[in-house]
This record gives C-alpha cells, structure tokens and sequence, in this order.
C-alpha cells in the first residue's frame, strides 16, 4: 500500500449527515457509528443470532426490507416484519421468491432507501445474478445469508458452501463467528458499504442454526441510538435508470455494441467494482478491529478459520494444550475483501496450517493456498458437509494424524 | 506498502485499477500525486505546474456541474469556468455517460465509455474531472491511462481517485479557487502558460456549437 492503514487510535470518518443528532419518528437519536460502538454503554443479553439480527436492524435506521422464507433466515425475516409493525422499518413486504426479493432489493436502493433482506442455502443460488446486478450498480444493499446446504438431497442443516459462490460477485463478504458479531456486522457493515468510494452491496454471513439459532451473550448500544441514515447523495454512481434518458444505461447498452470500446468500458467496470471491494479495506481494518483476529500466530502450528469453525477450533486447541502440543490460531472476518496481507504475515512462520471448514469445497483453504508461500504446509481440512457438526475432538484427531501423532482408536462395529 | 505509480499512459491494452494494486485514497486534508500520499497543499502547486506547462489543458465538467442542482453547484461551475479563463484552459464537457453510437463529436464532448477518443482527438495533454460521478470518473481514469499520454487531475468532492494521477478529495468550491489562485501565483512569478491558442466553442440551448457571441 502507499499508505499503511494503521489500527492505533483510528476510527472510520466520522458522520457528517444532515440528521446526525437529530430524532427518528420512533425517538431514537441518529448517531455516529463510533459513537454506537465506542461510546455508548453496552449491556449483556441473552439472544438467539435470529433475535440479534432484528435487535441490529431496530437500530439500523433501514429504509426497505423485503422478506421471503427459507430455514434458517425465515425467524429472522418474520422479526423485522415486527419491527415494521412497530414502525422501526419503513417498508416491509414478501418477495414472490428469491429472485424477485433481490430484484425488488435493488429498486428500494435506487430509489435511495437503506435496504436489508435475508436468505440462506438455497435461496442464495436462486437469487444469485442479483448480486453481480447490485454490485455493478453500485447498490450497497445488506443481505445476512444465514448458510445451510444447497445441494439435493435437501439440507436444511449448517453448511458454509453457498459463500464460495459469493466470492466473486463484487460485494463484500464478511463472515460472523458468533452472535455479538452478527450484531456488529450488521451494523458496521451499512457504514462500510455505504462509503462513496465503496459503495458495493455486501453479505453478512453466518454459520445457520449454530448461530442463528442458539443463545448466546451479546452486548447492545442503548435502543434509543441508531445509525445515521443512507445518504443517497454520496452515491458515486447516478441512479441507473433503466429506460430514462439521460442515464438510461440499460437502454443503451453497451454490452450490444460489438466493438473494441464497448468491451474496454465493461472491463473497467469490472474493475472498478473490484477496486471498491478494496477500498472497504480502510473502512473495515478501524471498525473491525483488523481483517483478522491472531492469537498465538508464532507457533509453528496454525489454523485458519471463518465463522463457527473458529469456535470449535478454540476448543480444539485447549485440548491440544492440555497434551502439550501449541497451536495458533488465526480467525477471518471479512473473506472479501481477503486478507491477503494479514494472512501472509501471520502464517509466517507457520509449518502446518490447517483450515477447518463446513463445506465440501474446502474454499477457504484454496484462497490460503493461493495466497502464501510454501502452500504445501496448508492441509485441507479438516472438512464436514451437508449440516454435520465439527467436533472440536475432530480438529484434534486430523491434527494429531497428519503430524504423524497417536491417536485414540474409534469405536467399531468388531 | 504499494509501489504502483499512477502515471501518465499509454500503460497497458488493460491497465490495472491503482486499488487493486493496493493504493490508498488520501485522508480528508491530503492528496495524492502519483500514488504518493501528499499534503493537499502539494498537489495544488504540482497541479498547476501540470496545468500551466501543458499545450492543450482541459477540464471536463461533469454533471454535477454541468447542472444546477443547488445553489452550491451554480456556484462551483462559475468557480470552474474562472480557472478555465485563468489558466487558461478548454472545457469540455461530459454532460452524460450513455454511451455515444455511432459517432462521439469528439471535438465538443466527452464520455465515460470512451474518454480516449476525446483526448485523441484534440490532442489533451493534461485534464482536470469535476463534477464527475465517481464510478464514471474511475471508469474513464482507467481507460485514459491505458490508451493515451494524458496526465489526469481529479477534483473530487467526495473520497479521491487513485486512478487519476493526481488527485485532490472533498474538492469544493473553495478549494477550486485555491487552485485558480495558486495558477494565479505562479504566473505572477513569471510561469507561462504553454497552452496553444484556442477558442473555446459555444453551444446554444439546443446543444448545438454556435459561433461565440
């Protein structure tokens, strides 16, 4: 980088929205994101991830929601439907299906609403050439993908295999570990993506059922707090009017004109999408405290994680501890933007890197893999699919085998 | 730390975006030329050396200038037409980002999509965007810095562009007439402009290019 985005004392740009200190309809005072978070007294509930996620968007100042039901997102989505009765959100209504909540998304946000929907598995396959739509329309539309299997046979069960297919769709994907993360992803997320110079749609993602449907200890900013609202004005694109001159892009397409200049425009916008992915680095690193959590990262066995697969991986080292071996642990937070950097450093002097993961593709470790030198000491796994759990027992025995270690026999049918 | 340097082109068939090679946008009170993150004061001396030593400087207006839509933008455009008469420069507007079939008047406009026949055709050595939609301004940054040797300044009002080559942030009406005034020191100093004679074309209501009044 030209210029080291450093974490000491820094926080995102504060608010400078006309409303900042005003009141809301509901009497909740817009305020400032660092103000929320850094502020603000935060008191400890007891809460599912599906009761955080409507706690996160009571304070959101959300414009649209558009709801349709698929397990595990559908608890999610009928408690904003109660936050819209009680006039927290100012629009709310059910999508024919996936794809048409998307579609209906994405004119709530041209028309200049903070916009919030929710889907998972199944439902993110079907709504998935919305996103490249948003992204490329610069629409910083928030979707919290509650991931489960979306494969046949059905699973309604844990499975993170769905966020390989968001990777390149320009929208940032961050990944929540818990429930007190959902809540400030959510939150944090509206303000990173609504930065004019990265104003891409994003996806809050979060290991279902472990995270939406468990209880969990969460701390929240007071009630009468909320997040500025979107300033359409900051769009660095105009409204993509489909058929209107004169910004009637769609109309005119370039994409008809077959020659050189055409494709060269296509590709700069392609690029540009991506560069603003990049851009929500500076946002994110004081928001989120860093792209990655370290712990213990001078030990010469490391694992790298997203979402649930660092808690049980924690688990996984304090067994590990107890029978002397020392491992690190290195837990991702945003998988786009990736932490290229971060993880290059922090795997340095790594020589066995394992990447636990709930899903069949073992994407997370293909990014790693690509990323660092001597990838030969990345181990793919361990892996489960389809909604199987990961006992913390697992990383332990996989560890304990491919170091070449005893491990205890299972049970078996002899 | 990133060592991409944001120059003048031609660069590549598809140059990179300077973000992906890792370049940061400025902090509000910076600036950044070349890629090197400056003082803002630094890029209005350098921008207007850039300015003053070119043959054929222009700025291009975008729509956020171009109309009035507030009290704020009227009075940025007058700003923008009062640096024009200083230095001097053209002005050529990109009053839309549609693209233009069959043919761009490349002599009297620009366009996003295809910002290098513009620059091509009259021979622009040194640019200034304003009043550009960011996306679109990025849009034609990298194009210019792919197909031609112009040297791109970006005004902008709101974060920066990396994909200029130098690059002001928060760009508002007075700090359009800090850069007026810094040309103004300079050729007191006895810095030339090395701009070719022009006149600057006229369109009427219609947006046809009449005779200048």
């Amino acid at each position: 980088m030209n210029k080291q985005v450093e974490l000491k004392n820094r926080k995102i740009i504060a608010s400078q929205h006309v409303k900042l200190g005003q009141k809301n309809k509901m009497g909740q005072t817009y305020t400032d994101v660092n103000d929320i978070f850094y502020k603000a007294k935060q008191t400890a509930n007891f809460m599912t991830g599906s009761e955080v996620i409507r706690a996160a968007i009571k304070v959101a100042s959300v414009g649209t929601s558009v709801a349709y039901p698929i397990t595990p997102q559908s608890e999610a989505a009928a408690l904003i439907g109660e936050l819209y009765a009680e006039g927290y959100v100012d629009e709310y209504f059910r999508g024919e299906s996936e794809f048409a909540v998307m579609g209906q998304c994405a004119g709530s946000a041209f028309g200049g609403h903070r916009v919030f929907t929710t889907t998972a598995g199944p439902g993110t396959l079907r709504a998935m050439e919305n996103f490249p739509m948003w992204a490329g329309s610069r629409l910083p539309i928030q979707v919290c993908v509650t991931c489960r299997g979306i494969n046949s046979p059905l699973s309604i069960q844990p499975d993170t295999l769905e966020m390989h297919y968001l990777l390149e769709t320009g929208m940032l994907v961050w990944h929540a570990e818990t429930a007190q993360d959902l809540f400030d992803y959510i939150l944090k997320g509206f303000i990173v993506a609504e930065q004019p110079d990265v104003h891409v749609p994003i996806a809050v993602c979060c290991d279902g059922f472990f995270v939406t449907h468990t209880k969990d200890t969460v701390d929240l900013p007071p009630e009468d707090l909320c997040l500025t609202p979107y300033d359409p004005y900051r769009n660095p694109q105009p409204v993509m009017d489909m058929e209107t001159a004169p910004i009637r892009m769609m109309r005119d397409p370039f994409v008809m004109k077959s020659n050189y200049i055409s494709y060269a425009t296509h590709a700069s916008w392609q690029q540009e999408v991506k560069a603003a992915v990049e851009r929500s680095r500076k946002h994110t690193i004081p928001l989120l405290d860093g792209l990655i959590d370290e712990e213990n990262t001078d030990r010469e066995i490391l694992i790298v994680g997203s979402g649930t697969a660092v808690s049980q991986s924690r688990e996984a080292i304090r067994l590990l501890e107890a029978e002397g071996i020392k491992v690190g642990l290195v837990k991702i937070k945003t998988i786009r933007p990736f932490p290229y950097e971060e993880i290059r450093r922090a795997t340095k002097n790594a020589k066995h890197i394992f990447v636990p993961e709930f899903n069949v593709a073992g994407w997370l470790a293909r990014e790693i893999k690509a990323n660092i030198p001597d990838n030969e000491r990345v181990y793919v796994g361990p892996h489960v699919a389809g909604g199987m759990t990961m006992p913390s027992e697992v990383i332990v025995e996989e560890i304990k085998k491919h170091l070449g270690m005893e491990v205890a026999a299972r049970g078996t049918l002899g | 730390m990133s060592h991409y340097e944001v120059k003048a082109g031609p660069e590549a068939f598809l140059p990179p975006a300077a973000a992906s090679m890792g370049n940061v946008l400025p902090d509000p009170g910076e600036a950044h030329i070349g890629g090197e993150i400056v003082p803002e004061d630094e890029a209005y001396d350098k921008a207007a050396r850039m300015i003053l030593g070119a043959k054929v400087p222009t700025i291009f207006p975008g729509p956020l200038v171009l109309w009035k839509l507030n009290e704020h933008s009227n009075a940025k455009a007058k700003a923008i037409r009062e640096l024009a008469l200083e230095a001097p420069m053209r002005i050529i507007p990109m009053a839309d980002y549609r693209p233009k079939y069959p043919k761009i008047e490349a002599a009297v406009e620009i366009n996003p999509n295809h910002p290098n026949l513009t620059i091509w055709h009259n021979k622009i050595d040194v640019c200034i965007f304003i009043g550009v939609h960011c996306h679109m301004a990025n849009l034609s940054l990298k194009i210019i810095r792919g197909g031609t040797s112009c040297y791109t300044i970006a005004m902008c009002a709101m974060a920066g562009h990396e994909d200029a080559c130098l690059s002001f942030r928060d760009a508002d009406l007075t700090m359009v007439n800090k850069l007026k005034a810094t040309i103004q020191k300079l050729k007191s100093e006895g810095v030339k402009s090395q701009a070719v004679p022009f006149t600057q074309f006229v369109m009427n209501r219609s947006g046809f290019v009449v005779e200048p009044s």
